[in-house]
């Protein structure tokens, strides 16, 4: 596709935070995030690391707009979510964004089809038929698509993580982020997820931005960020895609 | 559009805790079908003794007021003196209307006026054997009587054509007749305030089911009572007057006012107690149905405010999957409204059938009244208005909880 990289051409930048600051005023004024500077290209498998309590979820959670209490400014595809109001930024997520968080958050009480369809009808760019079908797809990209009428209560955990990456998937997103989106999962579905990942990065130019503590995880992507303190300690080197 | 979603998820989270949501629904049910309940009854109520009280009682009556609070003569002479008068008397008058029979030939030529029966009203005693019995005699033209009162209907025996062949002949109310332990065909003896006696033959028995007009009236023609107070044809002492239209009656009675120098009285005022009974009922339904409401209420606030602290995980998830703060009012208030509507609708339908097995239920209330089962009207309006209580209330107390879930912050609940 048009969105398959180039070794000698950079590819447009698609997330930037500039001098990004945060800080945690309770139970004492606390600076979680200092001055967070960096570029998040189109097509790039990105991992955060660092440990715990370095601030690499803070940042992500600001990265997500969901956060909107920091200073410095984050732009995304070009536009300024600084101080955008919060039903700007939702609609916003819900078209550029997509989700993978820890626990695996689906609706219970919603079959698998219908966790994945919510929020393409939210975005109503296409009917409700085209909407089921793209669902369908996205599920059979995780392979789940068997599952697809059951109670989402019912699957495992691993299962659950695919579902929610299908859902994750289904506005086509420019930016899918992961919050530890192995750190629940054994060997085998870890395997699946990032598998899955690496395919849309690599398929669709999609960005992946994932805060992880899994070293294997974070190596087979396209670069590493490492955090200590708040503070980015190494903005790591482009491995060669590919 | 995205209403449609919401709508979705809404439903969704009511199947999912159907106890639940069948729980806040009976609050609702509960408080309109009582609310229902309580209207249809009182409103029965109302209406019922507003309706006896209309048809046995004139919608204007003008008679003479006879009082004693007439100017003394020494303090119209000289206003500004000293004067003290102590007891004074009333002067002797006359409780006639003068022209009696001319003013009510004037009053029944206008249009809104269905009819007026000329009246000669007096208190006398009926004698049975050494034992006097007050009642009132009133003297009347039995025919207008009957245009007003429909007097026919109301006859538990004999016929007002008999009062018409026989000059002495008197109808008594029902529970005088059972007083005096008179039958039809029975004479019987009265003696008037001024000294007269009369023999009376009893050719009929009427009850309104209005326990002080069948306790003491007997109706008789009207020279026979003018001949035993000792007065001539034209002595008149009340007009009744029915309107066509009950409401004009208190308009109509102020222009008569105006008109004429007697004691102009109607409907209204001279059953006072009925319409304060009737406030005070209204008042009351008010008061016990806005309470089991607000009750209501109070159990869908509870009941929402649990289910938005239940759904954070799941609030936090659409908000970070492009669901906005409206979106999320949207689902709750949502549920609050099917909660509301179906709980109104259930208790609106309760609230008929309660209505109605109240209606038959036999009910007696002695001779105070004519009833055999407990009033109860029936008004589309009531239903409405129950309905609309419902949906209102519920929405009210499911709109702070909706607000509340619209103000999680998906990143608190998210990172755990």
């Amino acid at each position: 596709m048009s969105a398959k990289m180039s070794p000698e051409k950079k590819s447009p930048v698609v997330l930037s935070a500039t001098n990004v600051n945060k800080y945690f005023t309770d139970p004492v004024r606390f600076q979680v995030l200092k001055e967070i500077t960096f570029e998040v290209q189109r097509g790039e498998f990105l991992s955060i690391v660092g440990k715990s309590g370095c601030g690499k979820s803070t940042l992500l959670y600001i990265l997500s707009t969901m956060d909107t209490d920091y200073e410095g400014t984050i732009e995304m595809n070009g536009q300024r979510l600084t101080g955008l109001s919060q039903d700007t930024l939702a609609a916003f997520r819900n078209e550029h964004l997509g989700f993978v968080f820890q626990f695996h958050f689906l609706l219970p009480e919603f079959s698998v089809l219908q966790n994945v369809m919510l929020p393409a009808l939210k975005l109503g760019k296409y009917p409700r038929k085209e909407v089921e079908h793209r669902a369908y797809e996205k599920l059979k990209l995780v392979d789940m698509q068997e599952h697809a009428l059951k109670a989402s209560a019912k699957l495992s955990g691993g299962q659950q993580q695919r579902v929610a990456i299908a859902r994750a998937l289904i506005n086509d997103p420019t930016i899918v982020m992961g919050d530890e989106p192995t750190g629940n999962l054994d060997k085998k579905n870890s395997q699946m997820v990032f598998d899955i990942f690496k395919e849309i990065a690599r398929e669709n130019g999609q960005t992946i931005i994932t805060v992880t503590h899994d070293p294997d995880f974070a190596a087979g992507g396209d670069r590493i960020i490492e955090m200590s303190d708040g503070a980015i300690i190494s903005h790591g080197h482009e491995n060669s895609v590919q | 559009m995205d209403l449609k979603i919401a709508y979705t998820i809404a439903q969704t989270h009511l199947l999912s805790k159907k106890k639940q949501t069948l729980v806040a629904m009976l609050g609702v049910t509960f408080g309109i079908a009582m609310f229902i309940v309580m209207i249809s009854f009182m409103q029965g109520v109302n209406q019922f003794l507003e309706d006896s009280a209309l048809d046995a009682s004139p919608h204007v009556r003008i008679y003479k007021q006879l009082t004693s609070d007439r100017p003394s003569l020494i303090e119209t002479l000289r206003p500004d003196g000293f004067n003290v008068i102590h007891h004074q008397k009333p002067k002797q008058e006359l409780a006639k209307i003068k022209n009696g029979l001319v003013i009510a030939r004037h009053i029944e030529a206008q249009p809104q006026v269905l009819g007026v029966s000329p009246q000669v009203s007096t208190q006398v005693f009926f004698n049975v054997g050494s034992v006097p019995i007050p009642g009132t005699l009133a003297g009347v033209d039995v025919l207008r009587e009957e245009k007003l009162y429909r007097l026919s209907q109301r006859m538990k025996s004999g016929n007002i054509e008999d009062l018409r062949a026989n000059a002495n002949g008197v109808i008594l109310g029902r529970l005088l007749a059972r007083k005096l332990n008179l039958k039809v065909g029975d004479k019987v003896n009265v003696t008037s305030s001024t000294g007269g006696t009369a023999l009376l033959r009893v050719v009929g028995v009427f009850s309104f089911g209005i326990q002080t007009v069948d306790d003491a009236r007997g109706y008789v023609n009207m020279p026979k009572v003018q001949e035993l107070i000792q007065k001539d044809a034209n002595y008149i002492t009340d007009l009744h007057i029915k309107m066509k239209d009950p409401l004009q009656a208190i308009d109509f009675g102020k222009q008569l006012a105006r008109q004429y120098d007697y004691k102009v009285e109607d409907w209204a005022a001279a059953n006072q107690a009925i319409l304060a009974g009737e406030q005070i009922r209204g008042v009351m339904t008010f008061v016990v149905s806005f309470t089991l409401l607000v009750v209501a209420g109070f159990g869908i606030y509870n009941i929402m405010n649990m289910n938005v602290i239940n759904k954070m995980k799941d609030i936090a998830i659409l908000k970070a999957t492009g669901f906005n703060g409206r979106d999320v009012v949207a689902v709750f208030l949502i549920q609050s409204m099917i909660i509301g509507l179906l709980g109104a609708i259930l208790g609106v339908t309760i609230g008929f059938s309660l209505s109605y097995l109240l209606s038959v239920t036999p009910f007696d209330s002695g001779d105070f009244l004519a009833i055999d089962t407990f009033p109860v009207k029936f008004d589309v309006g009531y239903y409405l208005l129950g309905v609309a209580f419902g949906v209102i209330t519920t929405v009210l107390a499911g709109y702070f909880p909706s607000k509340k879930a619209a103000k999680i912050d998906p990143v608190a609940v998210l990172r755990g």
